[in-house]
């Protein structure tokens, strides 16, 4: 693990081209550019408002500017999520040529395809910040849980990543998987809806690691109070065993790469 | 071990013929016997094989070693060990510097992006640092002859230019190990100089170079010593002279080596009209016949055959598409005989007859044979050399030398209008 570290200090330049690229490429010859980044948090909110106007008619409760709002911030990371997960599980075998013809540490797949989705995530924030104030939202002190939540998920989707790309290098049907999962995950994430909602089931939804991250952001950054730091925590723990362990599985896997592909 | 540069000891690498498991369903029954039992002591499975069987050696610091052997003997497989990108079965490999490999040139590049941003990108693929590159960038591109394209994507570049642009990126490396495998057969003639002249002066330099090539006068005329690799063994190791020659002499049979990409030689042979075989008297006609047989659907082949004279020079060698025969499609297991016909204007010594499939849009190369054969050209007159010019001595005549002045010598016009 430590050897792992000081390897991907020593290829960081390299960690920072290969993202760079992606980059570069995904804005290259397109007509919408940096609009990109924004348009899949706008569809999920959009998606998020026609839920809660359903929810409302039901339960008779209006829909308040603040619950929009909530919807926003929290469509954001859940893009980054899906986006980096999307990429990351495939980041080795679309690279193949390097894989099997040149020697550097190969976590510098998936961990760009994250810095990648994670640029996205940076670009629409500012739009976002912008936006906020109009649906009623003022800043608290508790928006300061918000980089370490973020952090959370980016240490979370980058386990989730490494573990992925390596096994789909040798089981091309992880990738099918991962779509199939990623299609119906919306509906057992807190994204669109609160946790609340589930009633004494909620316990069942926080179990998710990204749930509570999501609805830490939702209180740091919308209720204005600290999040349900327990829960924090078990995210908090679950992703940081995963990263390690992915990493650690992807390493005892690294030599075969080449050969498998 | 402090004057070795790269040293491998006993390494075994185990390989599968045919598909390997690659869904989940394949993965538990597979997953249990890997339990169950040492993978790096077990003996062989019936579809398995040594691609590489107990490889010794070791390279001093700055000498220059090259390996040869016929497709599948194990050379790509062993660079790949030597790079670190792949990890043997058993054994060690030690390196002590560091090592840059050139197995393909231009991996890592990206088809949208420009030269300039391919040329940052690939160099820093390869090792070196933003700041090295930033420095060498106008070398770089010097090198390679590109300098009005170098912001173009290369999506847009000719196969030439793509190449040397690869090539130039990885020439400016500055490793203490540089392992090469076939790059060098990039480009145009120029440009092929050019790579071997620059190899020469990063051997000069202090470098250890590992040289891999079906160029066999490029290997002799760079390496001091040189491997011969055979079914994965190395079956001889010294001076590059004397393993080119033991090389030249094994007679492989081609049918058995392991398949190797989508197409494989059977066989190449070259017979005359009167029935000779293996020796060919000067001028005489000759048939060259290249059998193939394709193992996956491939298009747009050429038949490639070559001859090389005992220097190893290539005397000769031209294609089906150069000669204007279309390029060829193949159906999976579809056989194919492809015949030359050729007049042997040669002089007279030992040739070497080699061949290869190619695709010139892709410029890759399938399958090269060499030698495939050997033949013995005789003549009826003492030259030497690989042309035949059939000469003959049309006239002699001695001049009277008249008494000169010290210092003049007879004009050359002077001497033929006396002759």
């Amino acid at each position: 693990m430590r050897q792992a570290l000081r390897e991907l200090m020593k290829s960081r330049e390299l960690l920072y081209m290969i993202s760079w690229r992606e980059i570069r490429i995904r804005y290259k010859q397109s007509v919408m550019g940096l609009l990109w980044a924004v348009l899949m948090p706008i569809i999920i909110t959009g998606a998020g408002v026609v839920v809660r106007i359903a929810a409302s008619r039901i339960s008779g409760k209006p829909i308040t500017g603040m619950d929009i709002g909530g919807i926003g911030v929290k469509a954001l990371p859940w893009a980054f999520f899906v986006s980096a997960l999307r990429f990351g599980t495939t980041s080795l075998t679309a690279n193949s040529s390097l894989v099997t013809k040149i020697k550097f540490p190969r976590l510098i797949f998936p961990l760009s395809s994250v810095l990648t989705s994670l640029f996205d995530m940076v670009i629409a924030v500012p739009v976002l910040v912008l936006l906020l104030p109009f649906a009623g939202i003022q800043v608290s002190p508790a928006i300061f849980w918000a980089p370490i939540l973020v952090l959370l998920l980016v240490i979370f989707t980058a386990g989730l990543c490494i573990l992925f790309s390596a096994a789909n290098l040798f089981f091309r049907d992880i990738k099918y998987l991962v779509e199939v999962i990623l299609t119906f995950a919306i509906f057992f994430t807190p994204v669109l809806y609160d946790a609340s909602v589930a009633g004494k089931w909620r316990s069942v939804l926080m179990l998710n690691p990204v749930a509570p991250l999501l609805e830490g952001l939702n209180s740091g950054v919308v209720q204005g109070h600290q999040p349900d730091l327990a829960w924090v925590a078990y995210s908090a723990v679950v992703s940081v065993v995963l990263f390690w362990g992915g990493i650690v599985f992807f390493r005892r896997l690294e030599p075969r790469f080449a050969e498998s592909i | 071990m402090s004057d070795l540069a790269l040293q491998m000891e006993h390494v075994y690498k185990r390989f599968r013929r045919g598909e390997q498991h690659d869904s989940l369903r394949d993965l538990i029954p597979s997953l249990i016997k890997r339990a169950v039992r040492k993978d790096r002591e077990r003996a062989l499975e019936p579809q398995e094989f040594w691609v590489l069987n107990d490889i010794n050696f070791g390279v001093k610091k700055g000498e220059t070693l090259g390996i040869i052997g016929h497709n599948g003997a194990g050379k790509s497989t062993m660079l790949k060990h030597l790079s670190g990108i792949m990890v043997p079965t058993r054994g060690s490999i030690s390196v002590n510097g560091r090592l840059s490999a050139l197995i393909e040139v231009g991996a890592g590049f990206h088809p949208d992006l420009t030269g300039r941003e391919n040329v940052f990108l690939n160099g820093v693929i390869l090792g070196m640092t933003r700041a090295e590159v930033k420095r060498k960038f106008d070398e770089i591109v010097d090198f390679a002859g590109i300098e009005e394209f170098i912001d173009t994507p290369v999506k847009r570049y000719s196969s030439g230019m793509f190449a040397r642009l690869g090539f130039s990126v990885a020439a400016h490396l500055e490793p203490d190990i540089l392992v090469i495998d076939e790059v060098l057969s990039v480009g145009d003639f120029a440009f092929q100089r050019k790579g071997i002249e620059k190899m020469r002066a990063i051997a000069k330099s202090g470098a250890t170079v590992i040289f891999v090539s079906h160029n066999l006068h490029a290997v002799a005329d760079f390496c001091e010593r040189a491997i011969l690799l055979e079914r994965g063994r190395i079956i001889q190791d010294g001076p590059t002279d004397q393993v080119i020659r033991r090389y030249l002499d094994t007679a492989s049979s081609l049918a058995e080596r392991p398949a190797h990409g989508p197409v494989r030689i059977l066989g190449a042979d070259i017979s005359g009209f009167r029935g000779e075989k293996g020796s060919f008297q000067a001028g005489s006609k000759a048939r060259i016949k290249v059998k193939l047989e394709a193992l996956s659907a491939t298009e747009k082949l050429a038949v490639v055959i070559q001859l090389f004279n005992d220097d190893f020079y290539d005397v000769f060698h031209t294609s089906s598409q150069r000669l204007g025969h279309a390029p060829i499609n193949l159906a999976p297991q579809e056989k194919a005989e492809c015949d030359f016909d050729v007049d042997l204007h040669l002089g007279p010594g030992t040739y070497y007859l080699g061949a290869y499939l190619y695709r010139y849009d892709t410029q890759r190369e399938y399958d090269h044979v060499f030698p495939a054969t050997s033949f013995v050209m005789t003549t009826d007159r003492d030259t030497r050399g690989s042309a035949n010019l059939y000469p003959e001595v049309a006239r002699f005549g001695i001049s009277r030398a008249a008494s000169l002045p010290p210092g003049l010598s007879n004009s050359p016009r002077a001497e033929r209008k006396q002759a």
